[in-house]
């Protein structure tokens, strides 16, 4: 169900990477993992300049039913965070690919993309929990 | 089904299943050091009938005697209303609710306790309810660790002023998660936490600074002060309240250049629930709303239904276990939700004028007993700083003899803090709520004054243990 871009790549815990060619990355959540939590009613974001390992938790979105960590799929440094998601959190379910990005990092190296997922690989991953 | 769960026939059964001999099989992964917990000091179990009359003989000997003891806990009038309504079905057998909507009348309580709560200390946001004062407290620490994000140290400054047991109770929760506290000394003649050992710490990186207002030996300190030091120095400032103090003390709300205090949290005790030997007390705690998100517990809103009417609903529950799962922070209890109930017909009763009547008679009652007492030889005051409704009192002989001989007498002259601070030997702190007359101020007085005469003290009370 929902899109999945294909140029972009994925993690088991349903965050999205977008590696743009400067050597930073975009990072949102999937429509999947929106539509799973519902309604968003906040969304806490790093701060700009801080490191993160790959696994870590960086962010937190919170629906009306439950709080979930959001991982670092990649370890880099916060280079930019969306920060109109702090009065509009529904952006995330209305856009997640586009507009309800949360943040971008530096990545440590830029090959550190390629052993996520690709958009079939995902698929699957999504299928799996309906 | 029965009102034992299980009978030894069950539980052999229960173990045959699951094929063990014995309760400790089930349990021989878990390490046996971890599983020795000595219950020694436990009695073994009585009957209905002695425990009742236990209960009645430990009651009997609350009951006469004038009580001068605050030290966190206080004695004020609770008007027969309050327990009349808290106990009625409807309040006293709701579960605390989870589910959002679920029943309107407990969400409206909490509503209104919440909105007194935030009009009291001036603060944005409160929840409804913790344990006590001092888990409170503990709450504050963490949100302050979870949401000051600039610092990285987890470094919090207590002030010694603060309530022992409260630093004790937040050492406990805290310090295993690494959560180191740094310790502030007062000044010998005020009593006010030590302005110069605050400015070691400038430039550090501090999480948070604790600020008691009136502190524990009831003496008020420059909250204003210290919250502006913390917040000039990136730490959150986290204030100690007592809410009846509030009526007439600047509230944490106002403390300080900027916004007030980031976190504020007391004991709910002193707002209708009796003194009842040390609890069921219910702690407060509130904050700001940039910070509502790091808070334990739950919010009440109001709004209006499809059809126009009004109701109340559960907004904000970050915290809660079903919200945030394994990091839920909810240290909620439904007992605890009745003391809040109870607070807030209490505060309903007597208004904001009624609470300022408390405090005024509390804090005018204090200064006439000790007066009265100051004249008598080698009773002093030990800090000079200004009061509230408690004030700390060097007595002539051993402080604990000189209580139990006041307390054989009838009166339960105050609390020695000796244990707690090395440098105040025989020192006791007193409080008068407005609950006491003239006739008792004059009473203990007299008393303090025999017993001082006579030195030696005639039938030292044996202790209840």
């Amino acid at each position: 169900m929902g899109e999945r871009p294909d140029n972009y790549r994925y993690t088991q815990s349903h965050e999205w990477v977008a590696p743009a060619e400067d050597g930073t990355a975009r990072i949102g959540i999937t429509d999947h993992a929106q539509s799973s939590l519902g309604d968003l009613v906040f969304v806490e974001l790093p701060e700009v300049g801080t490191s993160f390992n790959a696994g870590e938790q960086v962010a937190v979105v919170e629906s009306v039913k439950a709080a979930s960590d959001i991982y670092a799929p990649v370890a880099g440094e916060i280079a930019s965070v969306n920060e109109t998601l702090e009065d509009a959190p529904e952006q995330v379910n209305e856009d997640p690919f586009g507009e309800g990005w949360l943040f971008e990092l530096k990545l440590e190296s830029e090959e550190a993309t390629e052993s996520l997922l690709d958009a079939a690989a995902y698929k699957e991953v999504a299928d799996a929990d309906d | 089904m029965a009102f034992i769960p299980h009978t030894e026939a069950d539980i052999r059964h229960m173990l045959g299943a699951v094929g063990v001999e014995n309760i400790d099989d089930l349990f021989d992964e878990i390490d046996p050091r971890l599983r020795g917990v000595d219950l020694s000091s436990v009695p073994t179990h009585a009957d209905e009938r002695a425990i009742t009359r236990e209960m009645h003989e430990r009651a009997a000997r609350d009951a006469d005697g004038l009580c001068f003891v605050g030290a966190g806990a206080y004695e004020h009038h609770v008007p027969a209303a309050v327990w009349e309504l808290t106990t009625r079905g409807e309040f006293y057998s709701a579960y605390t609710p989870y589910q959002p909507e679920a029943s309107q009348g407990t969400l409206q309580v909490t509503y209104e306790y919440q909105t007194m709560i935030c009009g009291l200390t001036g603060m944005d946001v409160s929840n409804a309810s913790l344990y006590d004062g001092a888990s409170a407290l503990a709450e504050a620490v963490l949100m302050a660790v979870r949401g000051n994000r600039k610092s990285r140290a987890n470094r919090i400054l207590m002030p010694a002023s603060v309530h022992p047991f409260y630093r004790q109770v937040a050492t406990n929760i805290c310090a295993n998660q690494g959560i180191q506290f740094e310790t502030i000394g007062f000044e010998a003649a005020s009593g006010r936490a030590d302005q110069s050992a605050l400015d070691q710490w400038t430039g550090e990186d501090v999480t948070a600074v604790v600020v008691p207002q009136p502190n524990f030996f009831g003496v008020l300190e420059d909250a204003d002060a210290l919250t502006d030091w913390a917040h000039n120095n990136g730490a959150f400032a986290i204030g100690v309240v007592n809410p009846v103090a509030l009526a007439l003390v600047s509230p944490p709300g106002d403390w300080g250049s900027g916004d007030g205090v980031d976190i504020a949290v007391g004991e709910g005790q002193p707002l209708g629930a009796p003194l009842s030997g040390g609890g069921p007390y219910f702690g407060i705690l509130c904050c700001r709303t940039k910070h509502a998100r790091q808070m334990p517990g739950r919010v009440v809103g109001k709004t209006v239904d499809a059809e126009g009417e009004t109701g109340y609903v559960l907004t904000l529950q970050p915290r809660e276990q079903h919200i945030r799962r394994s990091k839920a922070t909810s240290n909620i209890c439904t007992n605890q939700g009745l003391l809040v109930t109870a607070a807030t017909i209490h505060m309903s009763l007597l208004g904001p004028d009624g609470l300022q009547n408390v405090a005024a008679h509390s804090a005018a009652n204090t200064r006439k007993l000790v007066d009265k007492l100051t004249t008598l030889r080698g009773v002093e005051r030990v800090f000079e700083a200004p009061f509230f409704h408690e004030c700390a009192l060097r007595l002539p002989v051993d402080s604990k003899t000189a209580l139990d001989e006041l307390a054989s007498r009838g009166i339960f002259g105050g609390y020695a803090i000796d244990a707690h601070y090395d440098a105040l030997s025989n020192v006791i702190i007193v409080c008068a709520t407005e609950t006491k007359t003239n006739a008792d101020l004059e009473a203990y007085a007299t008393t303090l004054a025999d017993v001082l005469d006579n030195g030696k003290p005639a039938r030292r009370r044996v202790s209840a243990a």
